[in-house]
């Protein structure tokens, strides 16, 4: 397989008195440029699929290359650059840091990656406020923004260091339609126009139109998309 | 390091009234733990300085460390033979050669040395007797060694050293037989040596039994009562470094042979309850101190436990466990710095006030103020154990904040 980003053989188990699978031997490769949805019912493995594919878990067994590198053979650090450096993550409910202003928001994960300066950074953090819209509410509070505003936020830093890939789980969960419609547009030009690979897990039908892809999942394993 | 420090401030000034909670908990203990350490040192040192000024530094007598070696000893070492009864050789007592060796412990840089021939006789005075101690002393010497002169009430060394058959002694001596100035009276010694002695001098220490038994006169008139011509059985010894004793005490004995005892080694029972002293007292200043790191242990904890949501944003973004970990240290240091800095000043005011105050201890006459005393390892101390408290309260909930694993806390919060 090649791609951007490639599962192989992915299990994914808690141990436990009940051991429980989420993940049953998933493989698949999603290139560069590609808007691709996961869908499947609650609890089908959607999000832990996402969570694997963007290392913020490890696989039971399998494993994940990630621009061609394989992450299986990583430590926890290493992960965490790897994630600093070349993913970006859009969850359900924001997660905004709620004592910092938009702009400090957007600018945290260039902070602690340091490849920009402070100015450089600020003007790339404006920049990316600006093509989403929110550049006028740089210096507010996460809470004093709606919710389609702050979920512009959230993909604005989830771009900031420029990531290959843009994870988004649940991304329009909360959302009016018209805030939903906007994150949609958003997620499918960063796709288009900037050739970024995004993975979106989602249950809107809706939502999954506008996706080159759709990976259905159901108790974890690979199913024809709905 | 920058954007840790960024997020540990936010942190701590979004919960203001916690904060600040915390923070006055350390001030109030860096403060205290200064005023109380201050008291307490300054007292050791006003009670080190008495004993120093009170006392010679160094008494040389005339006795051994070790019991001299026998000829049989020395003749047959280990040998298997006992020989009993052996009774050492009658001598008069006193340091042999006293004024050689006097020389030598006067070409030591530093020192001042007074010869004494110390023993016991008894005086009488109208139909009273008294046993006391005789010291026969050289005035123009033990001016120098002793704080005697300073002691004295009426007459003076100068005074003894004009009058062969002078005595002087303690004022309750002269009270309880109506002693005054120019007062005969009879000194008999064991010897058998008798003399009528007139009062040039009577001194006050504040001891009573000191002031009661002690006496001076002339050496030459005691060795002559005594019966020990050309003889002392003390050297009293003052040094420009006090704190020099022990060591020079050492060298001395080592040089003279005769037992060469330090103030510290003569002082250690009451030195050693000092330092226990001082272990409690420290032991109840940092007692404040681990308190106010309860209040920072629970600023923090509850930072991180409504906090966990930011923590799996923070990890998921890139943010290592170390870096979470460095944010909830950041915050128990910058209160324990803030705190430190705010409580040495407020510890400053404290003892300031503290040595304002007066008190009058009983048998003393005057009010004198409380020995309070400061020194930058007292600042250096506070500072160090306000720190360490703070950033031991932090570590252990910036531990689990770095051991949060943010799959948990993501899949609880959808």
């Amino acid at each position: 397989m090649s791609g951007v980003i490639v599962a192989e053989h992915l299990v994914r188990r808690l141990t436990g008195e009940v051991p429980v699978t989420l993940i049953d031997d998933v493989s698949l490769s999603i290139g560069r440029g590609e808007f691709v949805c996961v869908m499947g019912p609650s609890g089908s493995g959607k999000s832990s699929l996402l969570y694997l594919l963007g290392l913020l878990d490890v696989p039971s067994s399998g494993r994940v290359l990630l621009d061609g590198e394989d992450t299986s053979r990583y430590q926890e650090d290493e992960l965490a650059n790897r994630r600093l450096s070349k993913l970006g993550f859009v969850f359900q409910f924001h997660f905004l840091l709620a004592e910092f202003t938009v702009l400090d928001n957007v600018l945290l994960p260039m902070r602690r990656l340091g490849a920009l300066d402070e100015g450089a950074a600020r003007a790339r953090g404006q920049e990316l406020l600006e093509r989403f819209g929110v550049a006028d509410q740089a210096v507010k509070r996460p809470s004093q923004l709606s919710g389609g505003q702050r979920q512009r936020v959230a993909i604005a830093r989830a771009l900031a260091n420029d990531p290959l890939v843009v994870l988004a789980d649940e991304p329009t969960g909360n959302l009016d339609s018209a805030a939903a419609l906007n994150v949609r547009q958003i997620l499918r030009a960063l796709a288009s126009e900037l050739g970024k690979t995004v993975i979106a897990v989602t249950h809107d039908s809706g939502f999954a139109t506008a996706a080159d892809r759709r990976i259905g999942l159901v108790d974890g394993r690979l199913h024809d998309a709905a | 390091m920058r954007i840790e420090l960024d997020v540990a401030l936010t942190h701590l000034t979004s919960r203001r009234r916690q904060t600040l909670v915390s923070l006055t908990g350390v001030v109030l203990g860096v403060a205290f733990f200064l005023a109380v350490s201050s008291l307490m040192r300054g007292s050791e040192k006003d009670f080190i300085k008495r004993l120093i000024d009170n006392s010679p530094h160094i008494t040389v007598s005339d006795e051994y460390r070790a019991p001299e070696v026998q000829p049989a000893e020395l003749r047959w070492p280990g040998g298997a033979v006992q020989v009993s009864r052996v009774k050492p050789q009658t001598e008069t007592r006193g340091i042999r050669g006293y004024r050689e060796k006097l020389a030598f412990v006067e070409s030591l840089p530093g020192v001042r040395a007074a010869p004494v021939l110390m023993g016991s006789a008894v005086l009488t005075f109208a139909g009273k007797i008294q046993a006391v101690t005789l010291s026969g002393v050289v005035p123009a010497k033990m001016k120098h060694v002793t704080t005697i002169e300073e002691k004295m009430t009426e007459g003076s060394l100068d005074a003894l050293a004009a009058n062969p058959n002078g005595i002087i002694i303690g004022r309750t001596l002269a009270d309880r037989f109506n002693l005054r100035l120019g007062s005969t009276v009879s000194v008999v010694s064991p010897a058998g040596g008798s003399r009528a002695m007139k009062v040039v001098g009577i001194f006050r220490t504040g001891n009573a039994s000191y002031d009661e038994e002690q006496t001076f006169t002339l050496l030459k008139r005691a060795q002559a009562l005594l019966d020990r011509p050309n003889r002392a059985n003390r050297f009293v010894i003052q040094l420009e470094d006090a704190y020099q004793a022990r060591d020079l005490a050492l060298r001395i004995e080592s040089t003279l042979g005769y037992k060469a005892v330090s103030w510290v080694e003569a002082s250690e029972d009451i030195l050693s309850v000092l330092l226990v002293r001082n272990i409690i007292m420290y032991s109840v200043v940092s007692a404040i101190l681990v308190v106010a790191s309860f209040g920072i242990y629970n600023t923090i904890s509850t930072i991180v436990m409504e906090k966990t949501r930011d923590i799996a944003i923070l990890k998921s973004m890139g943010f290592h466990a170390r870096d979470v970990r460095r944010i909830f240290l950041l915050e128990g240091l910058i209160v324990g710095l803030i705190g430190s800095v705010l409580g040495l000043g407020l510890g400053l005011v404290l003892m300031r006030v503290l040595a304002e105050i007066t008190v009058k201890p009983p048998g003393v006459t005057e009010l004198v103020h409380l020995p309070v005393w400061w020194g930058p390892e007292q600042y250096a101390l506070a500072t160090a154990f306000a720190l360490s408290s703070c950033l031991l309260a932090a570590y252990l909930p910036a531990r689990k904040a770095g051991r949060l694993h943010p799959v948990d806390i993501l899949r609880g919060a959808t």
